[in-house]
């Protein structure tokens, strides 16, 4: 792919990759979520989110000439540029599967609620879209963060999750994030090059994709 | 904590019971209803009711058999024909 994206290519593609990667994370619950009605919801919301990634990898992939499934599975590892929260291999523990889900829901929320007021109108039209289905993964993340508050699990899960929470969003946001989150800026980890985790997530994610004849219709 | 849902599938019609399903408070109903009942645009609006809250009513003892209470069993075509002999008026 063209290393010289636009900026507005690469903000779509950033918040694409968030969405896939953490619906492809989510989903890893289903089937083995804490119990059945969890696991329907959980996985609901995983789906949404890669509805997300969809719209936003089309919108992209206008710019560049080429198609969301392209986007999504013919990318190499390295080009992908989530943010390292969204990466973590986090099942089976739910304590931070919870947590990871709270703090991406209220970082996401300050990203869509800023573009939407954006310049360009197809973004700040999505960016509405994807906010109206949003409300409701942040009414599920709250409804388990009243469950899990003060447990120790859970405290610790936020301690280990909050640096990596920053990294979701850009310098200028992350005030807003630590306001909104009730704690005080760190270090954040940031995007950079995705790690082995990352490899493994994306042979499975791509496995099909690669295995099928290009041209392939589903 | 055991939920019964109630699905409305246009606006004007009935709700119709949809199923029911384990939440332990009223939010995560909320949540799973709407999941489980709405995803797919299948409902325009849901009742979300704990089981607790319906009475259930199942007994109905008819002991001295009134049958002439009930709207079934009798036919009328007889005495609807005498009816109309008397008035002079026919049958359509």
């Amino acid at each position: 792919m063209n290393a010289q994206v636009r900026p507005r290519t690469e903000l779509l593609l950033e918040l694409a990759d968030d969405e896939l990667i953490l619906g492809w994370r989510n989903s890893e619950w289903t089937g083995i979520a804490p119990f059945l009605e969890e696991d329907v919801a959980f996985s609901s919301i995983a789906q949404n989110e890669i509805g997300h990634a969809r719209a936003l990898y089309d919108l992209a992939a206008e710019e560049l000439g080429t198609d969301a499934d392209a986007l999504a599975f013919d990318r190499k590892p390295e080009e992908y540029r989530c943010a390292p929260l969204v990466q973590l291999q986090l099942v089976p523990d739910w304590a931070r599967t919870i947590a990871r889900h709270v703090l991406y829901e209220a970082a996401d929320a300050i990203r869509i609620e800023r573009l939407k007021e954006h310049e360009d109108a197809e973004i700040a039209g999505i960016a509405a879209k994807i906010e109206r289905e949003e409300v409701y993964h942040r009414l599920h993340a709250e409804m388990w963060l009243e469950r899990l508050r003060g447990e120790d699990r859970y405290t610790a899960a936020v301690d280990e999750l909050w640096p990596y929470a920053l990294g979701v969003l850009a310098p200028e946001l992350r005030p807003a994030l630590a306001e909104q989150v009730g704690r005080e800026q760190v270090d954040a980890v940031e995007r950079s090059a995705p790690g082995p985790e990352f490899a493994e997530l994306w042979e499975e994610m791509t496995m099909v994709r690669r295995s099928a004849p290009v041209g392939a219709q589903w | 904590m055991i939920w019964e849902v109630f699905r409305q599938e246009r606006k004007g019609q009935p709700f119709v019971h949809g199923g029911s399903f384990h939440a332990p408070d009223q939010a995560f109903a909320d949540a799973y209803a709407r999941e489980f009942y709405a995803r797919r645009q299948e409902s325009v609006a849901l009742w979300v009711v704990p089981r607790e809250a319906i009475t259930a009513i199942e007994e109905f003892p008819d002991e001295f058999d009134l049958k002439y209470r009930r709207v079934d069993g009798y036919s009328i075509k007889a005495r609807l024909k005498e009816a109309r002999e008397r008035a002079g008026t026919a049958a359509d």
